[in-house]
């Protein structure tokens, strides 16, 4: 594991393995999801990897009806809004993703502070699966 | 910050201009830059001849996406005629404008030159809408383009955030935009220089001739509340919280300080300069404040020796309605969670105690994203000089401004403060 660089290829590579990884700073422990090389707090480059539970709560939301041409793909458009949010896991790191099983087309009903887990969306890219981090409701 | 920070020379603006904005089939950003060039050329009191501009500074978001075009700075020398001076191109999102207009700041106070222009342009409405908005998207972080959102995505959450913290709604934003739109028909260069009552007004028309059912609001809040006309982009925020999609040029000219009077008896000083750096949503320690815009301010209220209070115009970028609330309490003017209440107690109308975007802000006015920077400066440059005409402030001793400018979501931010002397 300590030879997998710590860049988002690595963090997309998880997520193809429905994992979302994180890195530990090995001085002083802070923790980022996204993954950092290099820890913003004590500028120690020892990281290591570390798995999150994918569990949070939600701390920002949107409800997006005109999406750009990916989600227009999927099928969103302004009768059928999505729901992207800012979460912050568990582990205190915070991560932007997809927000799914919320009544998009009532935003008043979504709350921040809702309690989510983590899911993981796969995207047909043609000649490869991308997967995109998303959060439901737990 | 590590200490005071100081300019080696003062540097002064003598002359501003900008296009008409708004979205236009048969200009380019080439014309519309120069109709900004020659309205600064013969904004200069006594007169300046163009050979004598050292340098250029062009701020340009993403033409290389809009018009498929890069390399800008030479284009634009070319354009002016100051081929073989060198020019040289800025960009920080939505700030580039900015951005060219604080490397002229530097170069100037280095002493390297003399006599600096300083302005940005982009072009954006030949692209369908789809396209624009993918466009803006680059600008937005790496992982937030991912999870799906767009430009008004990334400032919807951010109200998300803001309305949870403080208790403010949906009906606080409608006071920055009908603000907005007050002032707008007091712009001639505005995009939208209508009232929303103007607008209202205007639709009622439409319905009428085209023998359509006429539509009813009771006031403007209706108006603003009804989906069929204002409908949502990314809730909260709904069209009439979005600035539109602009073409458009502006430009400043500078001089070293000593020089300053050999141009005009009215120039500008650049008393307060800062710029800071934000990280994306997932990084943020505040989701409803811009810690760019906390650090840009700190720096330009340090190196003018002012406070908040002695800001007495400022354009703030009002890329979306909730971005205005913000930042007005990270400038300082504001105490956090004070905004909104300040907006819809009308301190912040061009009557007002803080005027804010007397221009009509990048709603209005529009938002040609390079170009916004110096068209900032160029409304201060309107009111400082007491030449705003029907939207000039009323405020008697009228010496400070400010402009305040953002790029992408946050990321880059900058405070200008500006001083007439004399
Ligand atoms: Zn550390």
């Amino acid at each position: 594991m300590t030879n997998i660089p710590f860049n988002d290829t690595s963090y997309e590579r998880f997520l193809n393995e429905n994992k979302l990884m994180g890195s530990k700073c090995a001085q002083c422990g802070a923790v980022y999801a996204p993954p950092r090389p290099v820890c913003i707090k004590c500028h120690s480059g020892s990281m290591e990897w570390l798995e999150m539970s994918g569990k949070g709560k939600l701390s920002a939301f949107t409800c997006i009806a005109v999406g750009p041409p990916a989600m227009c793909n999927e099928g969103y458009d302004r009768n059928n809004p999505y729901c992207s949010g800012v979460v912050e896991l568990d582990e205190g790191a915070r991560v932007v993703a997809r927000i799914n099983g919320m009544n998009t087309k009532i935003p008043e009903s979504i709350n921040i502070g809702t309690l989510l887990k983590v899911a993981f969306l796969r995207r047909d890219e043609g000649d490869r699966v991308e997967t995109i981090l998303a959060f439901e409701p737990l | 910050m590590q200490r005071k920070r100081k300019l080696g020379r003062g540097v002064a603006i003598v002359g501003a201009g900008m296009s008409k904005f708004g979205m236009f089939r048969d200009r380019d950003t080439k014309d519309l830059f120069l109709e900004a060039f020659n309205e600064a050329m013969a904004s200069v009191d006594k007169g300046m001849d163009p050979n004598d501009i050292d340098a250029i500074y062009f701020g340009n978001f993403s033409n290389d996406f809009f018009v498929h075009q890069a390399h800008w700075g030479p284009i634009i020398s070319d354009l002016i005629g100051n081929v073989p001076k060198a020019s040289t191109r800025t960009e920080g999102a939505c700030a580039s404008g900015a951005l060219a207009l604080r490397e002229g700041v530097f170069a100037i106070a280095s002493g390297f030159y003399d006599i600096v222009l300083a302005g940005g342009a982009e072009q954006l409405s030949k692209l369908p809408t789809e396209k624009v908005t993918e466009g803006l998207a680059l600008a937005t972080s790496p992982y937030e383009g991912k999870a799906g959102f767009t430009f008004p995505g990334v400032f919807g959450a951010t109200a998300s955030a803001y309305f949870k913290k403080y208790g403010a709604n949906r009906e606080h934003l409608m006071n920055v935009t009908i603000k907005s739109h007050n002032n707008a028909p007091l712009n001639p260069k505005a995009q939208f220089p209508q009232s929303i009552s103007d607008v209202m007004k205007d639709k009622v028309q439409r319905a009428i001739d085209k023998g359509k059912p006429v539509p009813v609001w009771k006031d403007e809040r209706e108006f603003l509340r009804d989906p069929l006309v204002n409908p949502v982009v990314a809730w909260p925020m709904h069209l009439f919280d979005c600035s539109p999609i602009s073409d458009g040029g502006s430009c400043v000219i500078m001089v070293a300080e000593e020089l300053a009077r050999n141009f005009t008896d009215a120039p500008l000083h650049v008393i307060g300069l800062g710029q800071g750096s934000g990280s994306g949503l997932h990084a943020k320690e505040d989701l409803a404040s811009f810690e760019a815009t906390k650090y840009a301010a700190r720096e330009a209220y340090e190196l003018s020796g002012l406070r908040p209070d002695d800001v007495q115009v400022c354009e703030v970028h009002d890329c979306f309605s909730i971005a205005e609330i913000v930042h007005l309490e990270d400038l300082g003017f504001f105490a956090p969670g004070q905004g909104y209440k300040a907006v819809e107690e009308g301190l912040t109308q061009r009557d007002g105690p803080k005027p804010i975007n007397t221009s009509g802000g990048l709603k209005c006015k529009g938002h040609p994203i390079g170009a916004t920077g110096t068209a900032q400066i160029y409304e201060i440059w309107k009111q400082l000089r007491g030449e705003a005409g029907e939207r000039q402030v009323p405020i008697d001793s009228l010496r400070i401004g400010a402009a305040h400018n953002l790029g992408g979501t946050g990321g880059t931010c900058t405070f200008t403060i500006l001083e007439r002397r004399g």
